[in-house]
């Protein structure tokens, strides 16, 4: 296992550019650019044919990193793909001029082309993209390289960059997802900590289903995860090194109870609850030295902290006023600003990383909800609804939510799903078994 | 029931002179516990069993509250005087809540009912020492339908016995 996660992990070496396809000039600001902030009804149609395979060997290659940007695109809602039946013109040779006549007869409006070059376990891809109707490049073409198991790594990090010059955002295709996969029936569920892509491929597990796992959460650097473990009997916060995939208990004490843990963006800062004498509080640990702080003090419910961006402040739920609401308060603690005040409980509050919104599970009239609002409190949206939605996180970009889902009654399960910040585009991610409980990583470098 | 109760006093003093008071504290609670035979049967007023079926391992609590209802009192109370009588075993409280709430505040709300639970057999006379608490949030459902038949019981502060002479 370790060997397979230092490859995926370091497969990217390289990521030049390429020179300009002959016979156009670069663009300098394209005309083709999709403005998510005002909100995309009609997704952008693009075609992307197979990549050419420079060696046979590099052939299914060529056909899957197609396949894996096209599916990266069109997951995000803001593109549609032309089937490739639909094309006109065939795409044999990367460097060969671009009828854009054939691609704009389909109304492609922007083309992706590529190609795949393998030796051994090494793989370089080229790649281009195009704004058809304005006859022009989209940037200048990128090569990427790595190891052959990292192609879909290469392949994400070409979508994110077509959706960046796109949508002048940065994209969150390549990156990763830590989550509580579930087995078993409902009175005597199995759960461990998995990890896989965002879009649930290579599904790897990370430990054992011998003991309750809960929330893992990632660390700034996506190195290292926070989770809650029943491994002594109690739930108590471990701290797991993703490549090495080496664990340590950072809280201890037989008999207390700590969970809901999570990163600072600095990396070294832990905020979580913990409960003694059945009332549960803030702390924060330092978790190199393992000095910890006490940040409230109430008799109320304190719990699920998250940090701001720049890690000057904390969001967290609390009942000290009757039903949940969200607080904000300061990192080193102090007095808290109620910042709810809908009907209903709101819990599980999530900094965005763009630090615009916090995202939240509202609980109102026997239905449960994930939402939005500023960090302020206002302008509160609620983004779905079903008979249980909790635990969002946010992509690195900030543009989409990914949350638990559990349906009803005696055969219930849990699945993650994924909505757009403008509640568009729901739908569930595909994973091996129920999941709950998603972290999302920021890009990988 | 009565008379079972008798039965449990009069064990109760044996059981008392043969041993010290068993605590969480205490590493080898209930390994020098008492020897004596324990059937272990629930017709057995020192087995536990007989704690968890004729005097009731659990109290039920009503939705996002942790307070101790009359019922649950009575409960505890049978509770308080069997670990009274029962010196050598000391006990977890499980608090558990239903699914209708965040992962989070379940778990927080699951360790106020254990901890309101223990506080109510240590008003009792039990010691806190040999009472510990632990918060399964909504992670481990005795009933899995989706209504409040199922709901109510999962809402629920369980009484596990470790230590003794028999752990059954």
């Amino acid at each position: 296992m370790r060997n397979a996660l230092a490859t995926l992990f370091l497969g990217l070496s390289m990521l030049v550019p390429i020179a300009a396809a002959p016979g156009w000039a670069q663009a300098q600001d394209g005309p083709l650019r999709i403005e998510i902030t005002d909100g995309v009804i009609e997704p952008l149609p693009f075609a992307a044919p197979d990549f050419i395979a420079d060696t046979p060997e590099a052939a299914q290659y060529a056909a899957d990193i197609a396949r894996v940007i096209a599916s990266d695109l069109v997951g995000s809602g803001l593109f549609r793909e032309i089937p490739q039946v639909a094309y006109i013109s065939s795409y044999a040779d990367f460097d060969a001029a671009v009828n854009f006549t054939d691609w704009k007869a389909i109304n492609a409006q922007a083309l992706i082309t590529g190609a795949v070059g393998v030796s051994g376990d090494r793989i370089a891809v080229r790649f281009r993209a195009y704004d058809v109707f304005a006859g022009q490049e989209l940037g200048s073409g990128l090569q990427l390289s790595g190891t052959t198991d990292g192609w879909r790594r290469i392949a994400h990090k070409v979508a994110d960059t077509i959706y960046s010059r796109l949508t002048g955002e940065g994209g969150y295709f390549d990156s990763r997802v830590v989550f509580v996969s579930e087995t078993g029936p409902k009175n005597d569920r199995k759960k461990r900590l998995a990890i896989m892509d965002y879009d649930g491929a290579n599904v790897q597990y990370l430990t054992s289903s011998n003991d309750i796992v809960l929330a893992p959460r990632f660390s700034p650097t996506g190195d290292r995860v926070l989770y809650t473990s029943y491994e002594s009997g109690f739930p108590q916060i471990h701290v797991l090194d993703v490549g090495k995939v080496q664990r340590r208990i950072l809280s201890a004490g037989n008999g207390t109870m700590s969970f809901a843990p999570r990163f600072a963006p600095n990396g070294q800062t832990v905020v979580y609850s913990q409960s003694e004498g059945g009332n549960s509080d803030l702390y924060s640990m330092d978790i190199n030295s393992g000095a910890t702080q006490r940040l409230t003090s109430a008799p109320s419910i304190e719990t699920a902290p998250s940090f701001s961006p720049d890690g000057s402040q904390i969001v967290f739920e609390s009942d000290r006023s009757g039903a949940s609401q969200l607080y904000i308060m300061a990192a080193t603690g102090g007095e808290a600003k109620r910042i709810s005040f809908g009907q209903g409980r709101y819990g599980t509050p999530v900094w965005s990383p763009r630090g615009d919104y916090i995202a939240f599970t509202k609980q109102n009239a026997g239905r449960f909800h994930i939402g939005v609002m500023r960090t302020d409190g206002s302008e509160e949206r609620l983004l779905t609804a079903s008979f249980l939605d909790e635990g969002p996180t946010w992509s690195p970009n900030g543009r989409v939510i990914m949350f638990t889902r559990e349906t009803q009654g005696a055969a219930g399960q849990a699945r993650l799903y994924s909505v757009d910040v403008s509640g568009r585009n729901l739908k569930p991610v595909k994973t091996p078994d129920g999941a709950s409980d998603p972290s999302w990583s920021p890009l990988q470098n | 029931m009565s008379r079972l109760k008798t039965a449990v006093f009069l064990v109760a003093g044996l059981t008392l002179a043969a041993c010290s008071n068993a605590s969480w504290d205490d590493t080898s609670a209930g390994s020098g516990g008492a020897g004596q035979v324990t059937p272990g049967s629930v017709g057995d007023p020192t087995s536990p069993a007989y704690f968890r079926e004729a005097i009731g391992d659990r109290v039920l609590f009503l939705v996002d509250q942790s307070s101790i209802s009359p019922a649950a009192q009575t409960i505890l109370a049978g509770q308080a005087r069997w670990l009274t009588a029962n010196p050598d075993y000391v006990v977890t409280i499980e608090g558990h809540a239903d699914e209708q709430g965040t992962r989070e505040y379940n778990l927080a709300l699951g360790a106020r009912r254990a901890n309101a639970a223990r506080e109510y057999l240590m008003s009792q006379g039990v010691a806190g020492s040999r009472i510990q608490v632990v918060s399964f949030g909504k992670e481990r459902p005795i009933e899995i339908c989706s209504e409040e038949s199922c709901y109510s019981q999962n809402r629920r502060a369980v009484t596990v016995l470790a230590g003794g002479a028999v752990v059954g």
